[in-house]
């Protein structure tokens, strides 16, 4: 089948590249970009390790075709910290907190709360565990991204916090 | 796991679509959020030779009211269903329900359109659609046609949908202000499809229920529309009594499998307490 020209954002660089229509994002991002930070885990759309931020939406990047995202932008967990190494305050709560173990599952645990506490800067703890619902840990049981969660949502709000006390 | 080679089409409008269907014929499959077809695909039980991507196609979204109506386009996601602000006062139990679907990621890019045209009995919102009364609106070269939810089933991934139609939208007729609903499903755990699920819509006036319809999702090889259900607590003070007659009626009209998520007799008696336990939510909800 012949290949198609996609031009998109990944981590906010402009990106060309030569796709196979059936080439999966994941495929896409990790084997053409040599963005190995998502991971393959179940390959059947449930367990989230796979996540990426696609044009503001988390999205299970084994489930999504590499032409789907022609025009996107895409976020993966390279692009989360600063480009002099400064940790998102997501990557440091999980280091802060213990948020992984193994660790397969975290970048997407990550790049799926950067968007939920986009969505939800104060979510309850509740809102947490559903808001993770499509990323599975087998190592934490879920305590410490929970916290780490919460942790980065404070770190995150910090400033404005302070700003409207004053 | 790599699907089959497809060609990719990307049409702009929905005659470009329909057109792109009547030429390729049954070669052709489209692609809306792709969250029932890639998994398929990747398994190689579908091997489509051409996908025809809807994603491009403006007239297929918006949410809108149209007179006492509610009209959905087809691509709309199962998130933007979550985040109407028209829907959570007009229609509310559309987001209870899309809340139950699957997770946040599936939801971001799953369609109302793929959910209810699918045909899949697992799918939560075709069984809203049948107690909501809503129709389908299908469009194919050169016409078009409106389908009623509750004639559109036909068995399992058989619908009325005929090859070369596309659904556009979905047409609602809202309920009135103060009406009851409630989707009640059970699952093993959150992601998974109902091992039963109840929808109920009713109104509530003088201490009775004034219409009142019920759809059961996953107890058979299509939604069900439990219409006689419905009538019996139609008029009803909701008592024990009526509602023992709506289940025992619900009961009788489902005919699951037997899977991981139960045996028959098991989820035909969990339809019942799911319809029990969306009749008294329902009620409380209604003013």
């Amino acid at each position: 089948m012949a290949k198609l020209h996609i031009a998109l954002k990944v981590n906010g660089k402009p990106v060309e590249e030569l796709v196979e229509p059936r080439t999966l994002l994941i495929h896409f991002l990790r084997e053409q970009l040599r963005l190995t930070g998502p991971h393959i885990g179940c390959e059947t759309t449930h367990c989230g390790a796979c996540t990426v931020d696609l044009d503001g939406k988390s999205v299970k990047s084994c489930t999504v075709f590499a032409i789907q995202a022609n025009g996107a932008e895409v976020l993966t967990i390279e692009g989360m910290a600063q480009s002099d190494g400064t940790l998102h305050p997501l990557q440091n709560a999980f280091r802060e907190h213990h948020g992984l173990q193994c660790g397969f599952c975290t970048p997407g645990m990550i790049t799926r709360a950067y968007r939920f506490l986009k969505e939800n800067p104060n979510p309850t703890e509740d809102e947490i565990r559903h808001g993770i619902s499509g990323n599975l840990c087998r190592c934490t049981g879920y305590q410490n991204i929970v916290k780490s969660i919460q942790a980065a949502a404070v770190e995150l709000a910090g400033g404005q916090v302070k700003e409207a006390a004053e | 796991m790599i699907p089959g080679a497809f060609a990719y089409h990307r049409p702009k409008s929905v005659n470009e679509a329909v057109a792109l269907l009547a030429d390729l014929g049954e070669d052709a499959r489209l692609l809306g959020g792709g969250h029932s077809l890639i998994p398929l695909m990747k398994l190689r039980l579908a091997a489509p030779a051409h996908l025809v991507d809807l994603a491009g196609i403006s007239d297929l979204k918006g949410i809108r009211a149209e007179g006492s109506d509610v009209v959905i386009g087809a691509s709309v996601t199962q998130h933007e269903i979550i985040g109407s602000d028209l829907l959570a006062s007009k229609l509310p139990i559309l987001r209870e329900t899309a809340l139950q679907i699957a997770d946040p990621q599936v939801r971001y890019l799953g369609t109302l359109g793929g959910n209810v045209a699918n045909g899949d009995p697992g799918n939560d919102m075709p069984a809203v659609m049948l107690a909501l009364d809503a129709s389908y609106h299908l469009v194919r070269k050169g016409g078009e046609r409106k389908v009623a939810a509750r004639s559109f089933y036909q068995g399992a991934y058989v619908t009325a949908l005929k090859p070369g139609e596309i659904l556009a939208s979905i047409r609602i007729p809202a309920p009135p202000p103060k009406h009851g609903f409630a989707y009640e499903k059970l699952k093993r755990k959150i992601g998974d499809y109902a091992t039963a699920a109840a929808a109920v819509i009713l109104t509530w006036q003088g201490g009775k229920a004034g219409a009142c319809a019920i759809g059961l999702t996953n107890v058979g090889d299509t939604p069900l529309f439990a219409e006689e259900a419905g009538r019996i607590i139609t008029g009803s003070a909701l008592d024990a009594a009526a509602v023992k007659r709506a289940v025992a009626a619900a009961e009788a009209i489902t005919s699951p499998a037997s899977d991981r998520r139960g045996t028959p007799h098991y989820r035909t008696k969990m339809a019942g307490v799911m319809l029990s336990r969306a009749l008294v939510r329902a009620k409380s909800r209604a003013a």
